[in-house]
């Protein structure tokens, strides 16, 4: 037996003493502490059965959906409906909808809580400064149906407060919802109206961990407080707005069916028309059970793909990542 | 909270407090100043003009005469939503919706979030890994109803409590929380004094969880007051409807007002128009009232959450 032999026999001896004590802990650990297993056994349960069963369920989406054969009976037919979707002219459309809202209200609601937590951050004023964060903070709490109610309400033609406004000051009348090209902002205004304030919150603690000797060396070099908040202060928030930079990205596909669903009306449908609401229509209110999975899988897969995408770029570019 | 109102450069303002600022400096405040008073304005005015609109007879609000403080007060609105049996149905089903959802999700959250916390705990990261990839990728709304379906929760009561229990962010809030907060050496004296997981998990564990079983609490209520799309595809009798579901008919699809005399219907219009605002204040009304004492307690769960872990 040469050298090398010995030293590689060894070797494994000592790797596998080691294996046998990490198993030796593992059981004393599960045989001590089996009430913890016991614990998780019910939130595992309800994420096998509510999410892990969906996800095989999504097959689905390759085969014709048999309500009395069920989904592992039906029988296979390949790409069969995703097919129909790239050869159907809503695609596109309702592609061009879900990208367009979602961009839009990704390069105006990104930018907007920061900028509100910078503003917030200058002022001497405690109390002013709570008062507007208070008040900012409240209409995250309005449930959608009645946000969307407010909406409808404000911009009714006839009975409506803005056009009662517009009528004062000589302008026409204009029904709002009616019109495909003004449904967009609606939608993504009305959203930052509502969540600038809950959204400001990571910033404004981002920003009170940054380091004072930062300000007290910007304010020796003679800076401005313009130049303060480009210098210091936009640096010190990077993280924080790169994490949810991304995860914003991460959610491109799955702009609110809620909020989108509710203010659509037979009028605006041309520009309101998303991936999840048309799945909503194709799936459960006209019962087309395969075809509406292979469109809302398509839709998951094209929202990871992203996802995956942007965190690996933003690790490459900042060193920040989900993970 | 306080952390975020004291800003640090204050501190060198109060020594340096003899040098004016520059002009450029000054004109810069004087903007933000503007700027962050007309946001005020735009956010604070909208929820004015609701709660002016619903205390104000019918004829003012349909006549546009509001339009900041009530005219002709009256709670007129606020006795025909209280006399709308639709409408008493679905706040008791929402407040039983609220009350066993928050339950069932706290407890099921802190569940699977204590365990995660802890370091001994075999196959922590792959169950770690396990419950956030639903976050990254899901079935999609078919196939998830089809389980429900499956299940028999379709129209019951369940439905709206189950399918969503807990949500991944939660877990996720929580188990930062322990680890952060509880220190490790707290279970191995446990450990050694040969007490019980559970019992260590009642008797040590709760008491100190309280901030982080509030802030739990709050959103999942919040979550669950707010609701109305599971409603929307899992039920089918009226009589399970929470709130929101009810407010849609009512609201947006402008049903459920009922019987309309042709002879009143203009006053029935209007009342109708009322009635919709008196409805926005009563629906938003329990989560606004105790939103000012909850606050903290959101921005405390926005900042644990946002602890990287």
């Amino acid at each position: 037996m040469n050298l090398r032999t010995t030293i590689s026999n060894a070797n494994s001896d000592v790797r596998q003493r080691r294996r046998s004590a990490v198993k030796h802990a593992v059981s004393k650990s599960l045989r001590r502490h089996w009430q913890l297993y016991l614990l998780v056994l019910p939130p595992v349960v309800y994420f096998i059965i509510f999410k892990y069963v969906p996800m095989a369920n999504a097959v689905l989406a390759f085969k014709d959906y048999n309500v009395i054969k069920g989904i592992w009976g039906s029988p296979w037919v390949g790409t069969k409906y995703f097919e129909m979707l790239f050869r159907n002219p809503a695609f596109a459309t309702l592609i061009k909808n879900t990208l367009y809202i979602s961009f839009y209200q990704l390069i105006v609601g990104f930018p907007v809580p920061i900028l509100l937590a910078l503003a917030l951050n200058e002022i001497k004023s405690a109390r002013f400064k709570k008062t507007v964060q208070m008040v900012t903070y409240a209409p995250y709490f309005i449930s959608t149906v009645v946000m969307v109610s407010i909406i409808m309400l404000f911009l009714s033609p006839r009975l409506g407060i803005v056009n009662t406004i517009a009528g004062a000051l000589g302008f026409e009348a204009v029904n709002f919802l009616g019109e495909p090209g003004l449904f967009r902002s609606i939608y993504v205004f009305s959203d930052v109206w509502q969540s600038m304030g809950y959204s400001a919150v990571i910033y404004l603690a981002a920003l009170s961990g940054i380091d004072p000797s930062l300000y007290e060396a910007a304010r020796v070099d003679g800076a401005s407080r313009f130049q303060k908040i480009v210098n210091v202060d936009l640096p010190g928030i990077l993280p924080a707005a790169v994490i949810i930079l991304i995860l914003s990205v991460g959610n491109i596909m799955a702009v609110g069916f809620e909020k989108i669903y509710l203010l659509q009306n037979p009028l605006n449908l041309s520009a309101s028309e998303i991936i999840s609401t048309y799945v909503y229509k194709m799936g459960l209110l006209n019962a087309n059970y395969s075809f509406a999975t292979a469109v809302g899988l398509f839709n998951s897969l094209i929202n990871l793909i992203l996802l995956l995408t942007v965190n690996a770029a933003a690790k490459r570019l900042s060193n920040t990542s989900l993970w | 909270m306080s952390e975020l109102q004291s800003h640090p450069s204050r501190l060198v303002d109060k020594r340096k407090h003899t040098i004016r600022e520059s002009f450029g400096d000054r004109v810069f405040m004087t903007v933000t100043y503007i700027i962050l008073t007309v946001v005020l304005i735009a956010v604070l005015y909208p929820l004015i003009y609701i709660l002016s609109s619903s205390l104000s007879s019918p004829a003012a609000v349909s006549s546009g005469k509001v339009w900041l403080w009530p005219v002709d007060i009256t709670l007129a609105g606020y006795k025909a939503v209280l006399q709308n049996d639709q409408v008493i149905t679905g706040y008791a089903n929402s407040l039983f919706y609220t009350a066993c959802g928050t339950l069932i999700s706290v407890a099921l959250t802190i569940m699977i979030a204590y365990p995660l916390s802890k370091k001994t705990f075999v196959g922590r990261s792959p169950l770690m890994m396990f419950i956030t990839f639903t976050m990254l990728f899901s079935g999609g709304l078919i196939p998830t109803y089809l389980v429900v379906k499956s299940m028999g929760l379709i129209d019951t009561r369940w439905a709206l409590l189950i399918p969503n229990a807990i949500w991944v962010w939660q877990v996720i809030i929580a188990r930062t929380f322990f680890q952060n907060s509880i220190p490790e050496e707290l279970s191995e004296a446990a450990d050694i004094d040969g007490c019980s997981d559970i019992r260590f998990i009642f008797s040590v564990i709760l008491p100190l969880a309280k901030p982080i079983v509030a802030v739990l609490s709050l959103m999942y209520a919040v979550g669950q007051w707010n609701a109305y799309f599971d409603a929307l595809i899992y039920l089918k009798s009226q009589s399970l409807y929470p709130l929101q579901l009810i407010l849609r008919s009512i609201l947006i699809l402008n049903n459920g007002t009922g019987n309309i005399d042709a002879g009143e219907m203009v006053k029935m219009q209007q009342m109708a128009e009322l009635m919709k605002f008196s409805l926005i204040v009563m629906a938003s009304l329990p989560v606004l009232v105790i939103y000012p004492f909850v606050q903290r307690y959101f921005v405390q769960g926005m900042l644990i959450g946002s602890v990287k872990g």
